[in-house]
């Protein structure tokens, strides 16, 4: 692995409003990813877990402190700048799934290559791909509206991989699941992980994050611990400190 | 950037053709606006065309004067010495030559038909500019012995001669005059004043003068003149010169007018100008309130999309993509509304033209202009939409319910 941290955060603030009404989200947090980790990140509501979990997809930008993705300092960035990032290096699975509806399964998984300039035929191959490895290529022709929670969960896992990203950022990625979707989903991104791809996934259920390898728990806006995860089916391969 | 065009292109269709209803009603003021406009272009030119076509039968740089009323009484007519004195004592006049005409029945070959005989010498076929497709006009000889020679126009050939031979040399009748044809009139089509020109029987002024009005008497009269003469000029002259043989007082009105074809256009010119600047205001607040329609719809659109606008953001899409896209969608909708009144347009002035008989006369550069503008319509209503949207957070925007 790169000698340079995936992720490092320094002193990293969020206030969100100003004056009387200003919240601070976040009080200084510092933690560091490595490449292929699996990491849970974990909080009760209002812990600053979503937040950081904003910030580290390059969706918003820390009121203070250093976040270095890649040796990069995000926080300098420009809004396109870090739309470039996340075209190139990130891939989001939300808890509501957020596909396009009206649009096929392929459709949507292809949607980040047509940012990428990539052509259709390309397109094609990679969104078949992608949609092989979470096994819906017979659902390719079917509309968000057609698919179970599951089925449309493991769609939008194939959007975000269809870039071969180095990092998958999942918020809540089985909150909407049943129990037993839930544990295939998070079958599904052990696998993922064990080929190599980075997982920073935000949970509030302990047997989700019983599947990663190392655990960040937040507390009112700073991280609280960080545990060793029970890592079930993960190989120990990448460690992680703070 | 261009692969991302043609995909939105895509999706632009697929969002218009979901929402049919919505987008052909926000559009309405665009079809509504480009029908309109090319419509009155169009019937503009037919009616512009169809009037000039008129004047110009009455040619060109001519002046033609007849008796009116004034306050002394009626009408007084004209006579040979009035023509004459007009064509010898004003500098810059070519040609003056009298008319008078009445209605006859033409016999031939055992056939009758109702037309008009008309006393005219050469010097008339050349001021208006007259040719024959056969013949000769009358001679000089003929003309001042007032001989039974005449001219016939092609709707007289038609009505009473063999179809396929010649009229020339044959001999006709008008009412109890005789008389024999020497040359057939080109088609004129509707003349000035709205009478058929074609259907009409020309002969030496003098001959009419003596066998039909029984009088010396002129009708009306045209003049010629030299294109590099003043025409205000020579027009003072011809006023002064009337007035005077006509013997008015100072203070008194002129008992004839004056027709001016050069006038004459000009005048159809503003008002074809003035008519052609309402239309341009009326379509423009058409197209006005049809473009804050599409700026609405548009708004809508993006409050509907923001989630979708919020999963982009995230994936990786730059403002200016997501800017294109709302753009984009905005000018297919403007287009397709140009589209749509464009072939309204065909329609209705094709219609039209025939419903007022006025020629049918398709310009291409105003159905170009009309499209092009739509285009721009929806540039500059679809902008502040398309950049509200590219400016979403999109943290805020994956939020939206």
């Amino acid at each position: 692995m790169s000698e340079i941290p995936l992720i490092e955060l320094e002193g990293i603030t969020k206030t969100f409003g100003s004056g009387a009404a200003a919240f601070q989200a976040l009080k200084g947090v510092n933690a560091e990813v490595s490449y292929g980790d699996f990491v849970a990140i974990m909080g009760a509501s209002g812990s600053g877990k979503s937040t950081t979990m904003n910030i580290l997809g390059c969706l918003d930008v820390p009121t203070s402190g250093i976040y270095r993705f890649r040796g990069t300092e995000v926080q300098a960035l420009t809004r396109d700048q870090r739309s470039l990032l996340r075209r190139r290096y990130l891939g989001f699975v939300f808890q509501g799934f957020n596909l396009l509806s009206r649009t096929t399964a392929l459709e949507n998984v292809e949607l980040p290559l047509l940012y990428r300039g990539e052509n259709k035929a390309q397109r094609r191959e990679a969104g078949l791909k992608a949609l092989d490895m979470v096994g819906l290529v017979p659902w390719a022709k079917h509309t968000p509206a057609e698919l179970s929670g599951g089925q449309q969960q493991r769609v939008a896992i194939a959007r975000a991989l269809v870039t071969e990203p180095d990092v998958l950022l999942a918020d809540e990625p089985t909150g909407n699941l049943d129990s037993e979707r839930s544990v295939e989903i998070m079958e599904l991104l052990t696998e993922l992980n064990r080929g190599g791809i980075t997982i920073l996934m935000v949970t509030h259920e302990e047997e989700m994050a019983s599947f990663a390898k190392t655990i960040i728990r937040f507390r009112d806006g700073v991280v609280e611990r960080v545990e060793q995860g029970a890592g079930r089916h993960a190989m120990h391969d990448a460690g992680m400190t703070v | 950037m261009f692969r991302i065009f043609g995909a939105t292109l895509l999706l632009s269709l697929r969002e218009i053709r979901r929402h049919l209803l919505r987008s052909f009603l926000t559009t309405l003021g665009i079809i509504i606006g480009v029908a309109a406009v090319i419509t009155m272009v169009t019937l503009g030119k037919g009616v512009t065309a169809s009037v000039q076509d008129q004047i110009s039968s009455l040619g060109s740089n001519v002046y033609i004067i007849f008796p009116i009323r004034n306050e002394r009484g009626n009408p007084r007519p004209f006579d040979q010495a009035d023509v004459d004195a007009v064509a010898n004592q004003i500098a810059g006049v070519e040609v003056a030559a009298g008319n008078v005409s009445t209605s006859a029945t033409a016999f031939h070959n055992g056939q009758n038909w109702a037309s008009q005989v008309e006393g005219v010498n050469s010097e008339f076929l050349k001021a208006q500019s007259i040719e024959l497709t056969e013949g000769r006009p009358f001679t000089s000889a003929e003309e001042s012995a007032g001989q039974n020679v005449c001219l016939i126009g092609p709707k007289v050939v038609e009505a009473i001669f063999v179809p396929g031979t010649s009229p020339l040399g044959e001999e006709m009748r008008l009412d109890s005059v005789s008389c024999t044809v020497v040359g057939v009139l080109e088609e004129r089509g509707q003349g000035g004043g709205g009478s058929d020109e074609d259907n009409t029987v020309m002969m030496p002024l003098k001959t009419v003068q003596r066998r039909f009005t029984g009088s010396d008497d002129i009708q009306f009269f045209v003049v010629k003149y030299d294109a590099s003469y003043s025409s205000s000029g020579i027009q003072t002259s011809l006023i002064d010169l009337l007035r005077e043989r006509r013997l008015l007082q100072e203070g008194q009105d002129n008992d004839f007018n004056i027709i001016d074809t050069a006038q004459v256009n000009q005048a159809l010119g503003a008002a074809t100008g003035a008519l052609t600047a309402m239309v341009a205001v009326i379509a423009g607040i058409s197209l006005l309130v049809g473009g804050i329609g599409i700026m609405n719809i548009m708004l809508v659109s993006v409050t509907e999309r923001t989630r979708e606008i919020g999963i982009r953001l995230a994936i990786g899409a730059l403002a200016k993509e997501v800017q294109l896209q709302f753009l984009t969608e905005a000018v297919v909708l403007c287009c397709l509304g140009g589209l749509v009144g464009i072939a309204l347009a065909f329609g209705m002035s094709f219609g039209l033209a025939s419903a007022i008989d006025v020629p049918f006369l398709f310009d291409p550069m105003i159905n170009i202009l009309s499209f092009l503008f739509s285009a721009v319509m929806g540039i500059i209503f679809g902008y502040y939409p398309a950049r509200r949207a590219s400016k979403l957070d999109p943290i805020e925007a994956l939020r939206h319910e």
